[in-house]
């Protein structure tokens, strides 16, 4: 580690302390507005006066919102993320129960997603102007502008309901053996990466063109390097910076952006988890997924930093 | 009571040996529904004849196989705890688990479960005999004192039940026997065996607090829960009611989302679907094995208009908006023909007290012309509709439409679903509600029409309804009962500030394989009871 990263690091953790702190105060002052709360969601039809300020006060409900943030942070403080108001469950418990999953889809995503990404990217940057490069351009603009929900239904009509090759929901109980991961998990991948994939190759590209442009490419092409070594050696290393800050992006989105995915293959994840909280006006949930996904960005991005400046050799000492 | 018997109460004895015997010569349903329609029953009411005739018939079920099914709520709050149970994917497990002292069939008439026979003078002292041979999934026998506690426990305040309002009727709950218990009640209700056979009196075993195994009587044992996710439940070989259950195993999961439902069913991934929106019927029907099953049921969307403030207040305003109701066109366009007209009063037709004698009020734009100009109302009518009640937002512009007709001006105001129920609905001097199926007629009149209703919606007060009311639910002669049920109809009809234009259908898809299915009225999923009465064809 050299000087340069533990500084970044220093000021990237009082940032992230800074910026959740914000967020929260956020995700709590926006929710506070939304019409209805939990105790009058949950009751619906039911909501008497007289049952709403019962169940208000069963759910802790009935305390001015200001000492409620007060004692959510302070809970938070302490490692407590408190309870759900509504199952009156633990929303470490709740969130347990979904994280493994999410993690695993976006694990998954990733490991098929970034390498194509990667690996077209440096293709179209290192054959410029011809036809793969305008082939991988247009399908990554083609796959972006098309809403992934409407992919997801495509695919589903397509590989479930008609060809039945794959099935239509994506259960994760029922996994057993790398075979039945791979198809259950074979659209909601899909969908995914026709989502991230796009945005990294575009960026791929751009930085590694952005790289070979530079004079000091020209100096290594003089001195006889191969085009792969040109290309694995000098080049990369430089584009890695904004090529890691694409990657991290697309990664935060797997993880708690994912609700369409979520629900069209009723996949258990967290992010529908979060949706339902915001439904239910279930607060402490809401908060805690907030977080969770603001503190997941942070850190992908303080790492996509990190890898750059351990990339780029001037950066390196 | 055997299945013919009950056929006959429902048809009489000429009528059943007709549709027997036509069953016996390879009559299918349709032709049942034609048979009755042809003898002048209301398309509706077929139907559940139908439905109740072809399973008196049944064809041979055939034992084995396991059932995939998907309902359409899936939560962290899904709970095996009869008395916390809210939404159809814990009724349709209850089902499963559970049984109670009475089930209600095809018209909602409470048929005997747990409880053998019962009997009252007053409908004021009941005493239940109970099934003898009846065990737990854990091998304990049910008594009487599994009873009095499941009973019990609805009352204290500390369950938490959602029958409570109701469990507060029974005084007291006592064993009187070996195999009998006595309830007696705070005033008299013809109604209680209706009241047990809902979902949240299954009976548990006596000093159950933690209902995750869901030990219960029910026709099959839990062997997974995983609240929001999924639960499978095996067969129970020491089931009470002969040859049944006839699955091996069932695997139930909540999908909240319609379409991921209908695709995962096409797809071959689940037998068996709720909650199918009508929109989706023709892809359903039009994939070869695959059907779709329809419940006409109580559930209905009306419109509101307030006896106590607003232009609702005079009597003339409220004829000219009932006479506006295009039902035939809102049937068409609205409920994709998945639904029946409604009368303005909320007694539907597959219950066994709805009134067919009622003249239906047509669509009529001379009379409503008529009346409005009577009442003297002018100017915009503010008329607040929300997604929250179902196709009130449709309805309410289809009139807005067919009221410029008649010079009168219907302000649509949109409300989001978001808090529709405790900040509008009730509030506006027009406005429209939603109500799901009630068990009985008893309970649906007393919630929503009587003078001191809390959901009194129009806040329409009328003295000898409420004596009527009482009387009826205090009388145990049928046929008289009848008549005051066709006499609180008319009433509600004629005088009520509530429009009822349509009595929705829910839908269920399923795989043709699928068999043993009839509607019960309380809701999709066979009212969410399927499960000990469907088989897997080979």
């Amino acid at each position: 580690m050299n000087a340069l990263v533990l500084r970044l690091l220093a000021r990237r953790v009082v940032l992230a302390l800074l910026s959740l702190l914000a967020v929260s105060a956020i995700v709590f002052a926006v929710t506070a507005v939304l019409p209805g709360d939990a105790a009058e969601e949950q009751l619906g039809q039911d909501a008497t006066p007289e049952a709403v300020a019962a169940l208000r006060k069963q759910m802790g409900l009935d305390v001015p919102a200001a000492t409620r943030y007060g004692r959510w942070i302070s809970g938070l403080a302490r490692g407590d993320l408190g309870k759900s108001s509504i199952t009156q469950l633990p929303v470490a418990e709740l969130i347990g129960s979904r994280l493994p999953n999410s993690l695993l889809l976006a694990a998954v995503t990733a490991m098929f997603a970034v390498p194509v990404a990667l690996a077209a990217g440096i293709g179209a940057a290192v054959w410029r102007g011809s036809w793969f490069d305008r082939a991988a351009s247009t399908a990554a603009v083609a796959l972006v502008s098309v809403p992934e929900f409407l992919i997801a239904t495509l695919a589903v009509l397509v590989f479930a309901v008609k060809l039945k090759w794959l099935p239509a929901l994506a259960y994760a109980s029922d996994i057993e053996g790398i075979g039945q991961v791979l198809r259950s998990f074979a659209m909601p991948v899909m969908t995914l990466s026709c989502v991230i994939a796009a945005q990294m190759m575009r960026m791929t590209r751009a930085a590694v063109i952005d790289q070979l442009q530079a004079p000091y490419i020209e100096m290594v092409r003089l001195k006889g390097a191969t085009p792969t070594r040109t290309v694995l050696a000098h080049a990369l290393p430089n584009a890695v910076g904004p090529i890691a800050n694409a990657v991290a992006l697309s990664l935060s989105f797997l993880l708690g952006g994912v609700i369409i995915v979520e629900v069209i293959f009723n996949y258990p994840g967290v992010a529908k988890l979060m949706v339902d909280g915001v439904a239910q006006r279930d607060m402490p949930l809401v908060q805690a997924c907030a977080m969770l996904f603001c503190a997941a960005f942070l850190l992908l991005v303080t790492l996509a930093d990190v890898a750059g400046i351990l990339a780029n050799p001037r950066l390196r000492d | 009571m055997t299945d013919r018997q009950r056929l006959q109460t429902l048809v009489g004895p000429a009528e059943t040996t007709r549709m027997l015997d036509a069953l016996r010569r390879g009559a299918t349903r349709r032709d049942l529904l034609a048979m009755l329609a042809a003898g002048g029953m209301q398309a509706t009411l077929a139907g559940g004849l139908a439905g109740t005739a072809l399973s008196v018939h049944a064809q041979t079920p055939r034992k084995g196989g396991k059932l995939r099914v998907a309902g359409a709520t899936a939560a962290a709050t899904d709970t095996l705890d009869p008395a916390k149970q809210s939404n159809q994917t814990d009724y349709s497990r209850g089902n499963m688990l559970y049984n109670g002292l009475t089930w209600l069939d095809s018209s909602l008439t409470p048929q005997p479960a747990l409880a053998e026979s019962y009997t009252t003078r007053d409908a004021k002292t009941w005493v239940f005999k109970l099934r003898s041979g009846v065990t737990f999934h854990d091998g304990k026998a049910l008594s009487p004192a599994d009873v009095v506690y499941s009973i019990g426990r609805h009352k204290d305040p500390a369950t938490g039940s959602r029958a409570k309002v109701l469990a507060d009727q029974i005084e007291s709950v006592r064993a009187t026997g070996p195999a009998e218990v006595t309830m007696v009640l705070t005033a008299p209700n013809a109604d209680l065996p209706v009241i047990l056979g809902t979902f949240h009196f299954h009976i548990v075993k006596e000093g159950t607090t933690d209902f995750a195994a869901g030990i219960g009587t029910g026709p099959y044992k839990l062997k997974e829960f995983r609240p929001g996710v999924r639960s499978v439940v095996v067969r129970n070989e020491a089931y009470w009611k002969p040859g049944k259950p006839y699955l091996d195993e069932i695997e139930f999961v909540g999908i909240g989302d319609e379409s991921a439902r209908v695709n995962a069913l096409l797809s071959g991934q689940l037998d068996l679907i709720g909650s199918v929106n009508p929109r989706s019927v023709a892809r359903v029907t039009g994939t070869p094995g695959y059907a779709i099953f329809k419940t006409q049921s109580g559930a209905y969307t009306d419109l509101i208009l307030r006896r106590d403030q607003g232009p609702g207040q005079n009597p003339d305003f409220i004829l000219a908006m009932k006479h506006l109701f295009d039902r035939e066109e809102m049937r068409k366009t609205i409920a994709l023909e998945q639904a029946v007209l409604g009368n303005d009063q909320p007694i539907d037709p597959t219950n066994r007290f709805h009134f067919a004698g009622l003249p239906q009020r047509p669509f009529d734009l001379d009379k409503a012309k008529f009346h409005l100009g009577k009442s003297g109302v002018t100017g915009a009518v503010p008329i607040v509709c929300s997604p929250a009640a179902l196709y009130s937002v449709e309805m309410a512009l289809v009139m807005q439409q067919t009221g410029l007709k008649i010079g009168l001006n219907l302000d649509v105001k949109r409300m989001p679903a978001d808090g529709y129920w405790s900040n509008h609905w009730l509030n506006n001097p027009v406005g429209f509600g939603n109500v799901n199926p009630r068990p009985s007629a008893d309970v649906l009149l007393t919630q929503f029409f009587k003078s001191d209703a809390q959901w009194n919606e129009s806040r329409w007060k009328n003295e000898k309804f409420d004596q009527l009311l009482l009387a009826a639910r205090s009388e145990t002669d049928l046929a008289k009962r009848k008549q005051m049920y066709a006499d609180m109809q008319t009433m509600i009809h004629a005088e009520s500030g509530i429009g009822i234009p349509l009595f929705l259908a829910s839908l269920d898809g399923h795989s043709s394989k699928v068999k043993g299915m009839f509607p019960i009225p309380l809701g999709g999923l066979m009212g969410y009871n399927f499960a000990e009465h469907l088989w897997l064809e080979g």
